[in-house]
């Protein structure tokens, strides 16, 4: 199987400090794949830099998204060519209307793909039935993007996005965090959904917790910007039991 | 997140769209200022004797006024004798009767800039008097205003056609020694609207001009009254782009609105004159006197600028609020790229009993950019429970730009409740990444952004002028990331 994400010796710096370091991963489309590791560990910054953000600088390494360098193409680019990220703290855009910001989303992936501009009946019919899905109220429509929305509020509009927007890559940064258990249950049936043969999932995690709702083919553990050990679900549990603390040592080792 | 620069900067740097100029002959009094020109002005235009004497009186007072400099703006001295205070285009003689005998020159000059005059007045129901440089070139729709009672014409015509009223209204809310570019205003003034709404009436449509500055080295001065009758409601839209040059213009209108017992008047401004190059070369010195007299009771104006033009722009649409339980609204988008200065705002005065403003103020500067906010609420030791509601937010685009904001409250009345926002912030580099994460461009994300942020003002304004203002948004703020 020719994989849908091919990470290779990837190294990344923030302001001069070096938080990647050397990472190597692969994902096939079809897989879910959880990152895990201790506060500082690089996972939100992978994330980051899968998706583009340009404060982080790679110094080495490459990464393949179905087999072209992601690391070449704009942001806006790879977001068009499948690659989403749901924030771990959603931006407010005060004034700008929830739906306008997806539907012009979505139809900027739709021009990539080489389909036609999506009109504003079927697009309405298509965010109501997502929206459902994630137990959204309407109102949320018509609301400024993620103003005023409250943690919970936010993650959900994440999914709700993604959802719509289809992408072939999703990552997750810290979808779990400050979500209570009901709201948990709906992201997680939300992401579950969007299991498909040809798109993977890889969530960057702190917490067991959500593993237990969205069952991942692999666990790896991340520390001091390397994967440090990597297993199925069953790695998660024993983190859960044990912290990060022994693998911790044995990355330094 | 470091954007990086170079984008930026391209971006940043795009052209002025509207940056062209129609080739008619210009008939044009040579530069300086004097009380010969002021008589030469007067009698081209053919105006009665009364007339010649008050632009005197003002060029008499403006002789011993100075410019202001408390302006958060900079400049290099305007040479008064430098400017030519009257262009008009040369086919004044045998002026055209309708839109098949204007210059197909300037209905190409509409064409390009997008105000296809005839199918926008037929279609959207809008009569245009458009100013073409000084003088009014065409006026139409004039057949059904004039069945409603409703005078709509050039400033000219007016003195010609209704003297009364413009002897009775002119410099009523303006007086002619205001201030040093209203003086000068009243001395010099070429052309401009007027309109009269009688009694009762509830004026069929928005009534539009499009000014264009084009002669070289002119300066514009507009002239523009609106009086509302007792009872009456009018909207007016004006708005104006200009062609690219080299020397600095001088464009200092007046405009003067008059709101009797139960009248409205809403006033929309879409500015876009041109702004300079990238290097602060060129572009208009926009130095506006605006003001409204809720002269009766109950009566209600309402200012609304999107103003995105002009090299300098000092300006302060201000609303006297003399009738009691009257309202004044003020509604302000404005824009500075590259080198722009603006120092905008406005005035409420509250006179009369329970009167209420509001102010809602949205500025974003980008480029080297300097802009400032300037507000006065003056409530009078008779305003009983008079109420003002202030909002002034700033938007910043790049490092380099500027915000200040200057507002004074003057309270005499202790029953008066006066409340004041304001906020500024940079353009999210978390909103931009946000949304191009979404597959939004760049620059299609900072439009969102900011007509996010303009979302309460663009609403006050007509809807065809709004879709309008939004795009010349985007046009302004091109890729001005930073």
């Amino acid at each position: 199987m020719k994989p849908l994400l091919e990470i290779r010796n990837l190294h990344a710096t923030v302001d001069g400090t070096e938080i990647l370091r050397g990472l190597d991963l692969t994902v096939n489309a079809g897989e879910v794949h959880a990152i895990m590791g201790p506060n500082g560990s690089g996972k939100s910054t992978l994330a980051h830099v899968l998706a583009g953000r340009e404060d982080y600088e790679v110094t080495d390494g490459e990464v393949l998204y179905r087999g072209r360098d992601l690391l070449d193409m704009e942001p806006e680019d790879r977001a068009r060519e499948g690659v989403f990220l749901a924030f771990q703290y959603p931006v407010e855009i005060p004034g700008v209307n929830n739906a306008y910001l997806l539907k012009a989303a979505l139809n900027a992936v739709r021009t990539a793909r080489g389909e036609p501009e999506i009109d504003a009946i079927d697009f309405l019919k298509l965010v109501r039935s997502k929206m459902s899905l994630m137990q959204m109220d309407q109102s949320f429509l018509n609301r400024g993007v993620n103003e005023g929305f409250s943690g919970g509020e936010k993650k959900r509009n994440e999914i709700l996005q993604m959802s719509v927007l289809e992408p072939e890559l999703c990552l997750l940064d810290e979808t779990d965090s400050g979500l209570d258990i009901d709201a948990l249950k709906v992201v997680a049936g939300g992401v579950n959904s969007l299991r498909t043969p040809d798109r993977a999932i890889v969530m960057v995690t702190h917490y067991q917790r959500l593993l237990d709702y969205i069952e991942p083919d692999a666990v790896h553990v991340l520390s001091r910007g390397r994967i440090v050990r990597s297993g199925d679900k069953n790695l998660a549990l024993e983190l859960e039991e044990r912290g990060y603390d022994w693998l911790r040592e044995a990355a330094n080792a | 997140m470091a954007t990086k620069s170079t984008d930026v900067e391209t971006l940043v740097k795009s052209k002025y769209r509207h940056g062209f100029y129609t080739d008619i002959e210009a008939d044009t009094v040579p530069p300086g200022l004097s009380e010969e020109v002021i008589a030469m002005i007067s009698a081209k235009k053919d105006e009665p004797e009364w007339m010649l004497e008050w632009r005197l009186q003002a060029y008499r007072h403006w002789l011993k006024m100075r410019e202001p400099d408390w302006a958060h703006v900079q400049h290099p001295p305007i040479d008064f004798q430098a400017i030519s205070y009257f262009s008009a285009p040369k086919s004044d003689a045998d002026r055209p009767k309708s839109l098949d005998e204007v210059d197909p020159k300037l209905l190409e000059t509409y064409d390009k800039l997008g105000i296809p005059l005839h199918e926008r007045a037929r279609l959207a129901g809008v009569a245009v008097d458009a100013v073409f440089d000084s003088v009014s070139v065409t006026t139409t729709f004039k057949e059904k205003l004039s069945e409603a009672g409703v005078i709509f014409c050039s400033f000219s015509e007016a003195i010609q056609e209704h003297p009364e009223l413009v002897r009775r209204y002119l410099g009523s809310v303006v007086p002619r020694r205001d201030n040093f570019f209203a003086a000068l205003n009243s001395a010099v003034f070429t052309d401009g609207s007027f309109v009269y709404v009688p009694k009762g009436v509830r004026c069929p449509m928005e009534l539009s001009t499009y000014f264009r500055i084009n002669a070289a080295n002119t300066g514009q001065f507009e002239r523009t009254l609106i009086v509302a009758e007792e009872g009456s409601h009018v909207s007016y839209l004006e708005g104006c782009t200009a062609p690219m040059r080299d020397e600095n213009q001088l464009h200092a209108a007046v405009v003067e609105l008059v709101a009797m017992k139960d009248a409205e008047i809403k006033y929309s401004t879409v500015q876009n004159w041109y702004p300079g190059d990238e290097n602060g070369k060129g572009g208009i010195y926009n130095f506006v006197t605006k003001r409204g007299d809720c002269r009766g009771d109950d009566s209600k104006i309402s200012w609304t600028q999107v103003e995105t033009g002009s090299a300098i722009t000092w300006k302060y649409p201000s609303c006297v609020l003399r009738g009691d339980r009257s309202v004044g609204e003020f509604y302000s988008v404005a824009v500075t790229n590259n080198l722009q200065q603006a120092d905008t705002g406005t005035k409420m005065i509250h006179i009369g009993k329970d009167t209420s403003s509001t102010i809602v103020s949205k500025g974003i500067s980008a480029g080297r950019a300097q802009q400032a906010y300037r507000g006065l609420v003056r409530v009078m030791p008779g305003a009983q429970k008079a109420r003002n509601y202030t909002q002034c937010d700033s938007l910043l685009i790049g490092k380099e730009c500027g915000a200040h904001t200057f507002p004074y409250v003057e309270v005499k009345n202790p029953s008066a409740q006066v409340e004041h926002e304001a906020t500024t912030s940079k353009i999210g580099e978390d909103q931009l990444f946000y949304c191009r994460q979404r597959g939004i461009s760049e620059e299609d994300a900072v439009n969102l952004i900011v007509n996010g942020f303009c979302k309460e003002v663009f609403k006050e304004l007509p809807m065809e002028f709004a879709v309008e203002a939004q795009a010349l948004l985007n046009v302004s703020l091109e890729g001005a990331v930073g």
